[in-house]
């Protein structure tokens, strides 16, 4: 039973930090129908901008560990949004009016072209977060012994969901950003600007997986400048599970994944790991086309 | 004159869908645009509203250049349209579709004073406040479509189709509220395929044929035009 809870908060931490990532894939979607490539190597960037500003601030020595890793995951999403921005400015606003098509070749170019930057700038090889930044105890929990950087992931990843989901679902411009994923020319004739909320889910996508980058980097120590290939494609898997487009379906669909690939490599074979969260995926998709919260309501005439 | 549209064009790719159209809208009226399929009827609506551009002409509101503005900078100047087909939002509240009505406002007060105003005119969508707005009926959609327009406190209104689809007696149901509407001081330009019922609300008419305005007239006149009972009122 201790294995088994362990394995559970496990999951949980690592389908948190999927489900931040998710949340990027999933809101783009929803506004512009595209899938943005590149938020797996922003996700990657967000943890190699941790390990850099650790290093030259150091903020968790001159302002204490708990205020210093608040003001670091600032600086990072901040940072990251930015760049989500750009990438929106460069890669896919000239595209706005052009095929499908061309938007997706230009979106695995970015990623092509981020993920060799931080080759670039930081090699090829795994860097490593600072040691003994998070102390590396365990907390009593219930008599479960959870570790406390698991305890932070879990705590940073629920409160940032928590915090875009009240914004999405209870104020004027969440209002605006779901009005425009549904339809986005009677979200102009209500006088939104569109092009300002697709702005904004750049910033507020990447902004979420900078901060899952910089969580992985806390939590494993280790990163490389091809994290963002298998997390976004974890990401995606959980966006796509929980209903494309879907806010709560990529929280739902991130938690999920993280569980079963936890449990699945405990008690099937860690080998499998992959493949079991796949296997699972196809069998949602069978049951359930839209994912699990995908959304069905019939137009009427 | 309310609104002005002068020698209007269009173009989608490389064919023309308007010619230069010309009509005007003065302050308090109502006034019908009727014409078959494809006619440009909608196409007008949407170069004033600016969700398609234009190629050439005017549209000026109010001393506004509209076809110099983007689409949610015209929702702004109070020129409000309720599209074809109704274009609810399906997988919001009926509370919410109402809220991003009046996204443009900032006057919580007078919002709420609107809102009430909208409850009176269709009680129905009281009712349904907190139901999704694709689970309602077509009649009802249509209602939340024309009260999710007046929640913008729209100076002119622009309607597309209103009776589209819905039963006689809801659309002289719709057409009684557009009157209403009217009274209480809402400009109204309504694209109706229903000439008939159109030009019994409406002051005036223009007749649009392949991309051209080719009459302008009174309602009652065009109601009596041999012509346009032959082509338009069945006979």
């Amino acid at each position: 039973m201790e294995e088994f809870f362990q394995q559970l908060t496990n999951g949980l931490a690592v389908g948190s930090i999927y489900a931040l990532i998710a949340l990027g894939y999933t809101m783009v979607y929803g506004v512009l129908k595209l899938i943005n490539f590149a938020h797996g190597d922003l996700f990657t960037i967000g943890a190699y901008l941790g390990m850099t500003l650790l290093a030259s601030f150091a903020l968790h020595e001159t302002i204490g560990p708990f205020l210093g890793l608040i003001v670091l995951a600032l600086m990072v999403m901040g940072l990251v949004a930015i760049l989500g921005a750009i990438v929106e400015r460069t890669a896919y606003r000239p595209l706005r009016e052009s095929p499908r098509l061309s938007a997706v070749v230009s979106a695995l170019g970015a990623s092509i072209f981020l993920q060799n930057a931080v080759m670039l700038i930081y090699g090829a090889r795994f860097q490593v977060y600072p040691e003994d930044l998070i102390p590396e105890t365990s907390i009593d929990l219930f008599g479960l012994y959870i570790p406390v950087v698991r305890i932070l992931v879990l705590f940073v990843s629920l409160a940032l969901m928590a915090a875009l989901f009240i914004f999405i679902q209870k104020t004027r411009i969440g209002t605006a950003i779901r009005a425009a994923a549904i339809d986005q020319d009677a979200a102009r004739l209500m006088g939104i600007d569109v092009n300002r909320v697709i702005l904004l889910v750049f910033l507020i996508g990447p902004a979420l997986g900078g901060a899952a980058g910089l969580l992985v980097g806390l939590q494993y120590g280790q990163i490389n400048f091809t994290m963002g290939w298998t997390y976004g494609m974890k990401a995606f898997t959980a966006a796509i599970l929980g209903g494309i487009g879907n806010i709560p379906g990529a929280m739902l669909g991130g938690l999920i994944l993280g569980v079963i690939e936890a449990l699945g490599s405990a008690y099937i074979s860690i080998a499998w790991k992959d493949a079991i969260a796949f296997f699972v995926l196809i069998l949602i998709l069978i049951v359930r086309p839209t994912g699990l919260l995908g959304e069905r309501v019939a137009d009427k005439i | 004159m309310l609104l002005t549209v002068r020698d209007l064009r269009v173009k989608y790719g490389n064919v023309e869908a308007l010619h230069g159209v010309n009509l005007s809208v003065k302050e308090g009226e109502i006034v019908a645009i009727l014409g078959a399929n494809g006619a440009g009827k909608s196409t007008t609506l949407l170069a004033v509203s600016g969700i398609v551009r234009s190629a050439g002409g005017a549209i000026e509101f109010g001393g506004k250049l509209l076809h110099k503005l983007k689409a949610h900078e015209i929702v702004r100047e109070g020129v409000i349209q309720v599209p074809e087909g109704r274009r609810i939002f399906n997988t919001l509240t009926v509370e919410e579709n109402l809220a991003l009505g009046s996204f443009v406002r900032n006057d919580a007060a007078r919002v709420a004073k609107t809102r009430e105003w909208i409850y009176e005119l269709f009680p129905i969508l009281k009712e349904r406040s907190d139901q999704l707005g694709g689970t309602l009926s077509g009649g009802e959609q249509q209602m939340l479509a024309i009260a999710r327009g007046l929640m913008a406190e729209p100076k002119i209104l622009l309607l597309d189709e209103p009776s589209l689809g819905l039963a006689p007696l809801l659309v002289k149901a719709i057409f009684r509220t557009l009157e209403q509407i009217n009274r209480a001081g809402v400009t109204i330009v309504l694209v109706e395929q229903n000439a008939r019922a159109a030009l019994k609300l409406a002051h005036r008419g223009y007749i649009l044929e392949v991309g051209n305005i080719v009459l302008e007239d009174s309602a009652p006149a065009l109601l009596a035009n041999p012509e346009v009972r032959k082509a338009y009122l069945g006979g």
